[in-house]
């Protein structure tokens, strides 16, 4: 990226006012982190300061690795996210380039019909989907979370990605076709790729909501064996009394796989963000 | 034998008749170049060829097969396009070996066409570059390797050079032309820039709006245009069209003179006054305004120092008029 100057007035304004937000939006993870390392009367008395020699304490975590089977919720959690993203990217890019690329009838308004599902909330039918999860057996399975949040982020996934897909070069695919790709080997191997931008923006997006989601794993999928780790933490919040220590101890682990895959996107998510702006 | 025969080519997007009742043959060996103003249809009708778009109707024959229902990569065709339309995540040898490797050829002839091909084009230092490590030309190299490498029977440009310098672009169309003359292949160019025209085609084919106007080649067209479009079209500066400066035409008819045929003379029979003078060093183009009022162009071999302002008087060779009606058709002079 070219450098532009610009006047040292602006550059410091700009700078000071992205680190205030930054420090605001890293502050509730921070003092997460910190008391999750803490006693729990230290956590009251001082919520604020960092862990020392006397108020260390790792007894939040023993809890969560003694209480409940921590690992399995985190592993459910992993399978439902990373499934119903690779399936959403999957699907939205297949139906993002059929309506980009192929001028069939009724196009337009199978767009509009897909795009629905952004101004209308997957919750509104929370009761009609467990109804049709019971009937076909699927109460109780990680497949139900997985086929909920799949439709859930399809919508918005198909109306960024189709957008972006509109952008890549006829050319480009007509050279393919002359060399004599098939419409799926132009699909895979000449658009994703260019799209790749796009798609972190869509996983990023997605990911988040699915990691944290309480709703969906609470009503559909509330056995033991297959606790997302969000409905697991649920069991230290009580409603007389709250084990602050294992609370934190286990948002703090809840944090780390979201990080991991964040920074896998952001540098592809970056360029997406900005790709209208920087040619 | 023929390379390529169009019958009755219609393409029409829904209620948008695009071309309409295109009928041409390329013979083996030649060089076809579509010329026309933006919009006419050049590179739909390249893309009917091509088999990118299907023809509404009519038929399209390449060899001795009619191909409307051959996929593209199966109609022996090679097309370079104007965005060069480099695979970005390939290297050089990548590009160009796709189209074989597709085809399912063995290594070993990839290997030996893609390094004839990069030979030819110069290319051997950046085989193993991406595209986005070139300059614009060596780009248009590459695209121009990639379609020769698949040894096709008909190669297609949609106006490869638009995107060069003027340098780059002279340079360019001499090894295009020097191309044809060593693969002796048949090709078909699409060009908005006339000089490429001139200069590189066996036949020129004129379109207008979806429609041959004329085909035939640089110089039938420059020297015998069968319409107004025609002779307005090819010829740089373009003709003039005078209708009341010149004395003796005949009402309704438009007399048409190559800037290049005029010239300053005292017995002239248009008389009027230099408005704008360029200067090229080895031309000079006048603009004159006729007392009846009509721009036209002048155009002086050499230097001349004609001031803007003077008053002159312009002659031609009737022998190099062309003469059209009101429906823009060429014909012979009526006698006022
Ligand atoms: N997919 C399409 N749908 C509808 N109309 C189209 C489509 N493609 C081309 N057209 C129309 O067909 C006409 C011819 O387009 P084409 O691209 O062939 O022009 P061209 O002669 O190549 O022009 P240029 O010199 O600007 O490249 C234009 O009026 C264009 O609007
Ligand atoms: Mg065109």
């Amino acid at each position: 990226m070219s450098t532009l100057r610009k006047p040292a007035g602006t550059t410091i304004a700009a700078h000071a006012i992205l680190i205030t937000y930054t420090l605001i939006a890293l502050f509730p993870v921070f003092v997460i982190l910190i008391n999750s390392f803490k006693t729990r009367r230290a956590i009251f008395r001082e919520p604020l300061a960092l862990p020392n020699a006397d108020s260390f304490s790792l007894i939040g975590y023993q809890t969560v690795f003694n209480q409940g089977d921590f690992f399995l919720y985190f592993q459910n959690s992993m399978i439902v996210t990373v499934v119903s993203l690779t399936l959403i990217l999957l699907f939205g890019a297949m139906a993002a380039f059929a309506l980009a690329e192929y001028g069939f009838r009724g196009n337009t308004l199978m767009g509009l019909y897909l795009a629905l599902g952004i101004m209308i909330p997957i919750r509104i039918g929370t009761v009609a989907i467990l109804e049709m999860m019971v009937s076909t057996g699927l109460v109780n399975t990680l497949t139900a979370l997985i086929l909920v949040y799949t439709a859930q982020g399809l919508p918005l996934a198909v109306f960024i990605l189709s957008e972006f897909m509109r952008g890549v070069s006829d050319d480009l695919k007509n050279a393919g076709r002359i060399d004599g790709l098939s419409e799926y080997q132009i699909f895979f191997r000449l658009v994703l790729p260019l799209v790749r931008p796009a798609m972190a923006t869509v996983a990023v997006f997605n990911m988040i909501p699915i990691w944290n989601d309480l709703w969906f794993p609470l009503i559909l999928a509330p056995a033991e064996e297959v606790k997302t780790l969000t409905l697991g933490s649920q069991v230290f919040i009580g409603q007389f009394v709250t084990d602050w220590n294992a609370v934190l101890s286990a948002l703090s682990m809840a944090i780390l796989p979201v990080m991991i895959l964040y920074v896998i996107f952001s540098r592809q998510l970056i360029r997406g963000i900005t790709s209208g702006a920087v040619k | 034998m023929t390379a390529l025969k169009l019958e009755n080519v219609n393409k029409s997007f829904g209620p948008v008749h695009v071309l309409k009742d295109i009928n041409l043959t390329v013979e083996e060996g030649e060089f076809v170049v579509f010329v026309g103003p933006s919009g006419c249809g050049k590179s739909t009708l390249l893309r009917v060829i091509a088999g990118l778009e299907d023809a509404s109707s009519g038929t399209v024959q390449i060899g001795d097969d009619i191909v409307n229902d051959v996929p593209p990569a199966k109609r022996g065709i090679a097309m370079v396009f104007q965005s060069y339309a480099l695979y970005p995540h390939l290297t050089v040898k990548g590009n160009m070996g796709l189209g074989l490797k597709q085809e399912g050829q063995p290594k070993s002839v990839i290997e030996e066409r893609v390094d004839k091909a990069s030979k030819m084009l110069d290319l051997d230092d950046y085989l193993t570059r991406r595209p986005a490590e070139l300059s614009g030309g060596q780009r248009q190299r590459v695209a121009i390797g990639r379609a020769i490498v698949r040894d096709p029977k008909l190669f297609l440009f949609d106006e490869p050079l638009s995107n060069l310098d003027a340098a780059l672009r002279m340079n360019t169309r001499v090894e295009i032309a020097a191309l044809h003359r060593t693969l002796s292949a048949s090709m078909i160019y699409v060009t908005h820039d006339q000089i490429e025209a001139m200069t590189l085609a066996d036949k020129i084919v004129v379109l207008r709006d979806g429609r041959i106007e004329q085909i035939g080649s640089p110089m039938e067209l420059y020297n015998n245009p069968a319409n107004r479009f025609v002779a307005g079209f090819l010829g740089s500066p373009s003709m003039n069209f005078l209708v009341r400066s010149v004395p003796g035409v005949a009402p309704g008819q438009t007399i048409g003179i190559r800037p290049e045929y005029l010239g300053l003379r005292a017995d002239g029979q248009i008389a009027g006054q230099v408005t704008h003078v360029e200067r090229l060093g080895g031309d000079t183009n006048l603009l004159v305004r006729t007392e009846q009022g009509e721009t036209l162009t002048v155009r002086l071999f050499g230097q001349n120092d004609t001031q803007v302002g003077a008053d002159v008087r312009l002659g031609f060779d009737p022998q190099m008029a062309f003469y059209f009606d009101e429906t823009d058709h060429r014909v012979l002079p009526k006698a006022a």
